[in-house]
Protein backbone atom coordinates (compact mmCIF):
# COMPACT_ATOMS: atom_id res chain seq x y z
CA UNK A 1 0.00 0.00 0.00
CA UNK A 2 1.21 3.13 -0.90
CA UNK A 3 -0.26 6.03 0.86
CA UNK A 4 0.73 9.50 -1.27
CA UNK A 5 2.36 12.34 1.44
CA UNK A 6 1.12 16.06 0.75
CA UNK A 7 4.32 17.36 -1.35
CA UNK A 8 3.54 20.90 -1.90
CA UNK A 9 6.65 22.17 -0.70
CA UNK A 10 9.54 20.71 1.26
CA UNK A 11 8.84 22.08 4.48
CA UNK A 12 5.00 20.53 4.64
CA UNK A 13 6.79 17.00 4.59
CA UNK A 14 9.46 17.78 7.14
CA UNK A 15 7.08 18.80 10.14
CA UNK A 16 5.76 15.64 11.12
CA UNK A 17 9.82 14.52 11.29
CA UNK A 18 10.05 17.66 13.44
CA UNK A 19 7.00 16.48 15.68
CA UNK A 20 8.16 12.83 16.05
CA UNK A 21 11.67 14.26 16.85
CA UNK A 22 10.24 16.33 19.73
CA UNK A 23 8.22 13.57 21.02
CA UNK A 24 10.75 11.34 21.49
CA UNK A 25 12.77 14.43 22.96
CA UNK A 26 10.29 14.96 25.81
CA UNK A 27 10.27 10.93 26.36
CA UNK A 28 7.26 10.11 25.20
CA UNK A 29 6.76 6.17 24.71
CA UNK A 30 3.10 5.68 23.72
CA UNK A 31 1.15 6.99 20.73
CA UNK A 32 -2.02 6.17 20.26
CA UNK A 33 -4.56 7.09 17.18
CA UNK A 34 -7.68 7.17 14.91
CA UNK A 35 -5.71 7.71 11.54
CA UNK A 36 -5.65 10.78 9.42
CA UNK A 37 -4.34 11.61 6.17
CA UNK A 38 -2.58 14.22 7.88
CA UNK A 39 -0.78 12.28 10.73
CA UNK A 40 0.34 9.56 8.64
CA UNK A 41 4.29 10.24 8.13
CA UNK A 42 3.80 10.44 12.26
CA UNK A 43 1.87 7.35 12.70
CA UNK A 44 4.42 5.78 10.21
CA UNK A 45 7.55 6.86 12.20
CA UNK A 46 5.60 5.82 15.49
CA UNK A 47 5.07 1.99 13.88
CA UNK A 48 8.44 1.80 13.30
CA UNK A 49 9.89 2.98 16.88
CA UNK A 50 10.42 -0.21 18.75
CA UNK A 51 10.69 2.28 21.91
CA UNK A 52 6.93 3.68 20.94
CA UNK A 53 3.96 1.09 21.67
CA UNK A 54 2.19 2.23 19.04
CA UNK A 55 -1.81 1.21 19.54
CA UNK A 56 -4.58 2.20 16.52
CA UNK A 57 -8.11 2.68 18.19
CA UNK A 58 -11.46 2.59 17.06
CA UNK A 59 -12.51 5.77 18.47
CA UNK A 60 -11.04 8.82 20.05
CA UNK A 61 -11.86 8.49 23.59
CA UNK A 62 -10.13 5.27 23.98
CA UNK A 63 -7.27 7.39 23.44
CA UNK A 64 -7.88 9.71 26.65
CA UNK A 65 -8.06 7.00 28.54
CA UNK A 66 -5.19 4.72 27.19
CA UNK A 67 -3.21 8.21 28.07
CA UNK A 68 -4.22 8.07 31.39
CA UNK A 69 -3.34 4.31 31.92
CA UNK A 70 -0.10 5.02 30.69
CA UNK A 71 0.65 7.97 32.89
CA UNK A 72 -0.34 5.84 35.99
CA UNK A 73 2.02 2.89 34.84
CA UNK A 74 4.82 5.39 33.98
CA UNK A 75 5.04 6.43 30.76
CA UNK A 76 4.23 9.74 28.75
CA UNK A 77 1.79 9.12 26.15
CA UNK A 78 0.08 11.16 22.99
CA UNK A 79 -2.67 10.98 20.81
CA UNK A 80 -3.56 11.93 17.22
CA UNK A 81 -6.95 12.43 15.89
CA UNK A 82 -8.41 14.49 13.22
CA UNK A 83 -11.24 17.52 14.31
CA UNK A 84 -14.27 15.31 13.85
CA UNK A 85 -12.78 13.23 16.71
CA UNK A 86 -12.91 15.51 19.25
CA UNK A 87 -16.49 15.64 19.67
CA UNK A 88 -16.10 11.94 20.91
CA UNK A 89 -13.88 12.33 23.61
CA UNK A 90 -15.95 15.25 25.56
CA UNK A 91 -17.28 12.88 28.42
CA UNK A 92 -13.65 10.99 28.53
CA UNK A 93 -11.78 13.99 29.17
CA UNK A 94 -13.33 14.22 32.60
CA UNK A 95 -11.48 12.13 33.52
CA UNK A 96 -8.38 14.38 33.31
CA UNK A 97 -9.82 17.19 35.16
CA UNK A 98 -11.35 15.05 38.36
CA UNK A 99 -7.52 12.82 38.01
CA UNK A 100 -5.42 15.75 36.96
CA UNK A 101 -3.76 13.98 34.20
CA UNK A 102 -0.98 15.25 31.94
CA UNK A 103 -2.50 14.70 28.30
CA UNK A 104 -0.93 15.57 25.11
CA UNK A 105 -2.98 15.79 21.71
CA UNK A 106 -2.24 16.45 18.24
CA UNK A 107 -5.38 17.51 16.38
CA UNK A 108 -5.40 17.72 12.33
CA UNK A 109 -7.93 20.59 11.13
CA UNK A 110 -10.90 19.70 8.87
CA UNK A 111 -13.80 21.90 8.18
CA UNK A 112 -11.99 25.17 8.56
CA UNK A 113 -9.55 26.42 5.32
CA UNK A 114 -10.15 25.39 1.98
CA UNK A 115 -12.50 22.51 3.02
CA UNK A 116 -14.15 20.53 0.26
CA UNK A 117 -16.90 18.50 2.54
CA UNK A 118 -19.51 19.90 3.90
CA UNK A 119 -19.88 17.50 6.65
CA UNK A 120 -16.69 18.31 8.34
CA UNK A 121 -17.50 22.12 8.68
CA UNK A 122 -19.85 22.01 12.11
CA UNK A 123 -17.44 19.65 14.09
CA UNK A 124 -14.29 21.73 12.41
CA UNK A 125 -15.89 25.00 13.98
CA UNK A 126 -16.55 23.67 17.20
CA UNK A 127 -13.05 21.59 17.62
CA UNK A 128 -11.38 24.19 20.04
CA UNK A 129 -14.56 24.80 21.85
CA UNK A 130 -15.02 21.17 22.38
CA UNK A 131 -11.35 21.49 24.62
CA UNK A 132 -12.15 24.22 26.91
CA UNK A 133 -15.97 23.01 27.25
CA UNK A 134 -13.37 20.77 29.78
CA UNK A 135 -10.86 22.16 30.50
CA UNK A 136 -8.33 21.16 27.54
CA UNK A 137 -6.08 23.85 26.72
CA UNK A 138 -5.79 24.94 22.97
CA UNK A 139 -2.38 25.53 21.15
CA UNK A 140 -2.86 26.48 17.31
CA UNK A 141 -0.16 25.09 14.88
CA UNK A 142 -0.14 27.35 12.12
CA UNK A 143 3.17 27.21 10.38
CA UNK A 144 5.62 24.05 9.85
CA UNK A 145 8.77 26.17 11.01
CA UNK A 146 7.17 26.21 14.38
CA UNK A 147 6.54 22.03 14.85
CA UNK A 148 9.37 22.08 17.42
CA UNK A 149 8.63 25.14 19.38
CA UNK A 150 5.28 24.77 20.00
CA UNK A 151 5.69 20.73 20.55
CA UNK A 152 7.71 20.97 23.16
CA UNK A 153 6.10 24.01 25.26
CA UNK A 154 3.48 21.33 24.94
CA UNK A 155 5.32 18.85 26.18
CA UNK A 156 6.42 20.66 28.90
CA UNK A 157 3.22 22.23 30.11
CA UNK A 158 1.79 18.57 29.70
CA UNK A 159 3.93 16.39 31.83
CA UNK A 160 5.62 19.03 33.90
CA UNK A 161 2.74 20.72 35.00
CA UNK A 162 0.11 17.76 34.75
CA UNK A 163 -1.53 19.96 32.52
CA UNK A 164 -4.34 18.28 29.01
CA UNK A 165 -2.85 20.16 25.92
CA UNK A 166 -4.35 20.05 22.84
CA UNK A 167 -2.58 21.19 19.76
CA UNK A 168 -4.76 21.73 16.43
CA UNK A 169 -2.37 21.75 13.28
CA UNK A 170 -4.60 23.81 10.88
CA UNK A 171 -6.36 22.69 7.61
CA UNK A 172 -3.74 25.94 5.78
CA UNK A 173 -0.72 24.42 6.51
CA UNK A 174 -1.57 20.25 5.83
CA UNK A 175 -2.97 21.89 2.76
CA UNK A 176 -5.85 21.00 0.35
CA UNK A 177 -7.11 17.65 0.25
CA UNK A 178 -5.07 15.06 -2.12
CA UNK A 179 -6.94 12.19 -2.21
CA UNK A 180 -4.74 9.07 -1.70
CA UNK A 181 -4.48 5.97 -3.84
CA UNK A 182 -3.67 2.60 -3.17
CA UNK A 183 -1.63 0.34 -5.64
CA UNK B 1 -33.83 -22.55 36.72
CA UNK B 2 -30.58 -23.89 36.41
CA UNK B 3 -28.70 -20.06 36.36
CA UNK B 4 -28.83 -21.03 40.72
CA UNK B 5 -25.21 -21.55 39.99
CA UNK B 6 -24.76 -17.05 39.58
CA UNK B 7 -22.08 -16.08 41.58
CA UNK B 8 -21.88 -13.87 44.09
CA UNK B 9 -19.92 -10.67 42.60
CA UNK B 10 -18.22 -9.46 46.44
CA UNK B 11 -17.39 -13.32 46.50
CA UNK B 12 -15.74 -13.89 42.93
CA UNK B 13 -13.52 -10.41 43.55
CA UNK B 14 -12.57 -11.43 46.41
CA UNK B 15 -11.00 -14.60 44.84
CA UNK B 16 -9.76 -13.03 41.85
CA UNK B 17 -8.01 -10.87 44.31
CA UNK B 18 -6.56 -13.36 46.71
CA UNK B 19 -3.08 -13.29 47.06
CA UNK B 20 -2.34 -10.78 44.47
CA UNK B 21 0.97 -10.38 44.75
CA UNK B 22 2.31 -7.50 42.09
CA UNK B 23 -0.88 -7.14 40.67
CA UNK B 24 -2.24 -3.91 39.34
CA UNK B 25 -5.61 -3.48 39.22
CA UNK B 26 -8.20 -0.51 37.03
CA UNK B 27 -12.02 -1.12 38.18
CA UNK B 28 -15.18 0.29 36.07
CA UNK B 29 -17.22 2.95 37.27
CA UNK B 30 -19.72 1.59 39.61
CA UNK B 31 -20.23 -2.16 41.61
CA UNK B 32 -16.80 -3.43 40.05
CA UNK B 33 -14.99 -0.61 41.92
CA UNK B 34 -17.20 -1.78 45.28
CA UNK B 35 -16.19 -4.65 44.88
CA UNK B 36 -12.65 -4.60 44.82
CA UNK B 37 -12.58 -2.00 47.63
CA UNK B 38 -14.73 -4.70 49.70
CA UNK B 39 -11.76 -6.99 48.90
CA UNK B 40 -9.44 -5.05 50.46
CA UNK B 41 -7.99 -1.27 49.61
CA UNK B 42 -4.37 -1.46 47.87
CA UNK B 43 -2.55 1.08 46.69
CA UNK B 44 -2.18 -0.69 43.39
CA UNK B 45 -6.42 -0.43 42.84
CA UNK B 46 -7.07 2.68 40.54
CA UNK B 47 -11.06 2.97 40.67
CA UNK B 48 -12.25 4.81 38.07
CA UNK B 49 -15.39 6.72 39.36
CA UNK B 50 -16.46 8.33 35.86
CA UNK B 51 -14.41 7.26 32.41
CA UNK B 52 -17.63 5.22 31.48
CA UNK B 53 -16.04 2.70 28.98
CA UNK B 54 -12.27 3.68 29.42
CA UNK B 55 -11.49 0.99 32.29
CA UNK B 56 -10.22 -1.46 29.27
CA UNK B 57 -8.17 0.84 27.63
CA UNK B 58 -7.02 2.24 30.32
CA UNK B 59 -6.07 -1.57 31.49
CA UNK B 60 -4.06 -1.29 28.38
CA UNK B 61 -1.79 1.87 28.68
CA UNK B 62 -0.64 0.66 32.47
CA UNK B 63 -0.02 -2.72 30.76
CA UNK B 64 2.39 -1.26 28.09
CA UNK B 65 3.73 0.99 30.52
CA UNK B 66 4.50 -2.01 33.16
CA UNK B 67 4.92 -5.21 30.94
CA UNK B 68 6.75 -7.02 33.71
CA UNK B 69 3.57 -6.33 36.26
CA UNK B 70 0.12 -8.02 35.44
CA UNK B 71 -2.71 -5.54 35.21
CA UNK B 72 -6.29 -6.84 35.74
CA UNK B 73 -9.43 -4.87 34.97
CA UNK B 74 -12.58 -5.28 36.58
CA UNK B 75 -15.44 -4.06 35.13
CA UNK B 76 -19.36 -4.49 34.43
CA UNK B 77 -21.41 -5.86 31.49
CA UNK B 78 -22.22 -2.24 31.23
CA UNK B 79 -19.10 -0.71 31.22
CA UNK B 80 -17.76 -3.26 29.11
CA UNK B 81 -20.40 -2.27 26.74
CA UNK B 82 -20.82 1.37 26.08
CA UNK B 83 -16.15 0.84 25.54
CA UNK B 84 -16.70 -2.00 23.25
CA UNK B 85 -14.75 -1.20 20.45
CA UNK B 86 -12.04 -1.18 22.76
CA UNK B 87 -11.72 -4.63 23.06
CA UNK B 88 -10.43 -4.97 19.26
CA UNK B 89 -7.95 -1.98 20.51
CA UNK B 90 -6.39 -4.73 23.26
CA UNK B 91 -6.71 -7.38 21.00
CA UNK B 92 -4.93 -5.61 17.95
CA UNK B 93 -2.27 -4.94 20.44
CA UNK B 94 -1.12 -8.28 22.41
CA UNK B 95 -0.13 -7.25 25.91
CA UNK B 96 0.81 -10.13 27.19
CA UNK B 97 0.01 -9.06 31.00
CA UNK B 98 -3.42 -7.74 30.57
CA UNK B 99 -6.63 -9.77 31.71
CA UNK B 100 -9.92 -8.75 31.73
CA UNK B 101 -12.98 -9.62 34.64
CA UNK B 102 -15.96 -8.83 33.20
CA UNK B 103 -18.73 -9.28 35.87
CA UNK B 104 -22.14 -9.94 33.96
CA UNK B 105 -25.51 -9.99 35.65
CA UNK B 106 -27.21 -8.75 31.87
CA UNK B 107 -28.28 -5.65 33.95
CA UNK B 108 -27.31 -1.97 34.22
CA UNK B 109 -27.22 -2.32 38.12
CA UNK B 110 -26.49 1.12 39.16
CA UNK B 111 -29.47 2.82 37.55
CA UNK B 112 -32.17 0.60 38.55
CA UNK B 113 -31.73 -2.54 36.82
CA UNK B 114 -32.33 -2.21 33.60
CA UNK B 115 -31.91 -5.07 31.35
CA UNK B 116 -28.11 -4.56 29.14
CA UNK B 117 -27.32 -5.81 25.98
CA UNK B 118 -26.09 -8.89 27.40
CA UNK B 119 -29.22 -9.45 29.44
CA UNK B 120 -30.79 -9.43 25.71
CA UNK B 121 -29.10 -11.82 24.07
CA UNK B 122 -26.07 -9.96 23.55
CA UNK B 123 -22.84 -12.48 23.62
CA UNK B 124 -19.65 -10.85 25.17
CA UNK B 125 -17.40 -13.65 25.45
CA UNK B 126 -18.40 -14.38 21.66
CA UNK B 127 -17.82 -10.50 20.75
CA UNK B 128 -14.19 -10.75 22.83
CA UNK B 129 -13.02 -13.56 20.68
CA UNK B 130 -14.74 -11.86 17.44
CA UNK B 131 -12.54 -9.03 18.42
CA UNK B 132 -9.09 -11.18 18.41
CA UNK B 133 -8.85 -11.59 22.25
CA UNK B 134 -6.84 -15.09 22.52
CA UNK B 135 -8.14 -16.69 25.70
CA UNK B 136 -11.55 -16.10 26.68
CA UNK B 137 -13.72 -18.48 29.61
CA UNK B 138 -16.77 -17.98 30.60
CA UNK B 139 -17.27 -18.40 34.37
CA UNK B 140 -20.16 -19.70 36.36
CA UNK B 141 -18.23 -21.02 39.50
CA UNK B 142 -15.62 -20.82 41.91
CA UNK B 143 -13.45 -23.12 40.50
CA UNK B 144 -13.55 -20.76 37.33
CA UNK B 145 -12.52 -17.68 39.21
CA UNK B 146 -9.29 -19.37 40.95
CA UNK B 147 -8.54 -20.88 37.52
CA UNK B 148 -9.02 -17.41 35.90
CA UNK B 149 -7.08 -15.78 39.05
CA UNK B 150 -3.87 -18.25 38.26
CA UNK B 151 -4.26 -17.26 35.01
CA UNK B 152 -4.20 -13.24 35.73
CA UNK B 153 -0.84 -14.18 37.39
CA UNK B 154 0.61 -15.87 34.72
CA UNK B 155 2.42 -13.22 32.14
CA UNK B 156 2.08 -14.50 28.55
CA UNK B 157 -1.16 -15.55 26.26
CA UNK B 158 -2.79 -12.44 26.50
CA UNK B 159 -4.66 -10.59 26.66
CA UNK B 160 -7.22 -13.05 28.88
CA UNK B 161 -10.66 -12.01 29.32
CA UNK B 162 -13.39 -13.49 31.18
CA UNK B 163 -17.14 -13.32 31.56
CA UNK B 164 -17.98 -13.84 34.55
CA UNK B 165 -21.81 -14.76 35.21
CA UNK B 166 -23.19 -13.10 38.47
CA UNK B 167 -25.63 -12.72 40.11
CA UNK B 168 -28.27 -9.60 40.53
CA UNK B 169 -28.46 -10.00 44.34
CA UNK B 170 -28.37 -6.61 46.26
CA UNK B 171 -24.94 -5.92 47.72
CA UNK B 172 -24.06 -3.45 50.01
CA UNK B 173 -22.51 -0.43 48.72
CA UNK B 174 -18.79 -0.52 49.69
CA UNK B 175 -17.52 3.15 48.61
CA UNK B 176 -13.73 3.78 47.53
CA UNK B 177 -11.86 7.17 47.94
CA UNK B 178 -13.45 9.07 44.92
CA UNK B 179 -10.15 11.85 44.98
CA UNK B 180 -8.80 11.35 41.44
CA UNK B 181 -5.58 13.02 42.26
CA UNK B 182 -5.15 10.72 45.07
CA UNK B 183 -5.80 7.57 43.76
CA UNK B 184 -3.43 8.44 41.02
CA UNK B 185 -0.71 9.73 43.55
CA UNK B 186 -1.16 6.57 45.73
CA UNK B 187 -0.83 4.38 42.28
CA UNK B 188 2.04 6.19 40.86
CA UNK B 189 3.89 6.03 44.62
CA UNK B 190 3.10 2.14 44.71
CA UNK B 191 4.75 1.93 41.86
CA UNK B 192 7.79 4.06 42.57
CA UNK B 193 7.35 6.86 40.04
CA UNK B 194 7.65 10.27 40.97
CA UNK B 195 4.61 12.74 42.07
CA UNK B 196 4.99 15.92 41.40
Amino acid sequence: MNIAAPADTAVQTDWPDAIYRTLKAHGVAQISYVPDAGHSRLIELSHADPAIATTVLTTEEEGVALSAGAWLGGDRAALLMQSSGVGNCVNMLSLLASCRFPFLTLVTMRGEWAEFNPWQIPMGKATAQAFEIMGVTVFRLEQPEDAEEVVSAACSLAFESDQPIAILIAQRMLGRKKWTETK
Amino acid sequence: MTKNSLLDRREAVKALLADRGDLLVVTGLGSSSYDAFDAGDHAGNFYLWGAMGGAGVMGLGLAQAQPKRPVLVITGDGEQLMGIGGLLTIAARKPQNLSIAVLDNGHFGETGMQRSHSGLGAKLDAIARGAGIPSVVEITDMAGVAAFRSEVHRIGNGPKLALIRISTDHVDRALPPRDGVFLKNRFRQHLGLAVS
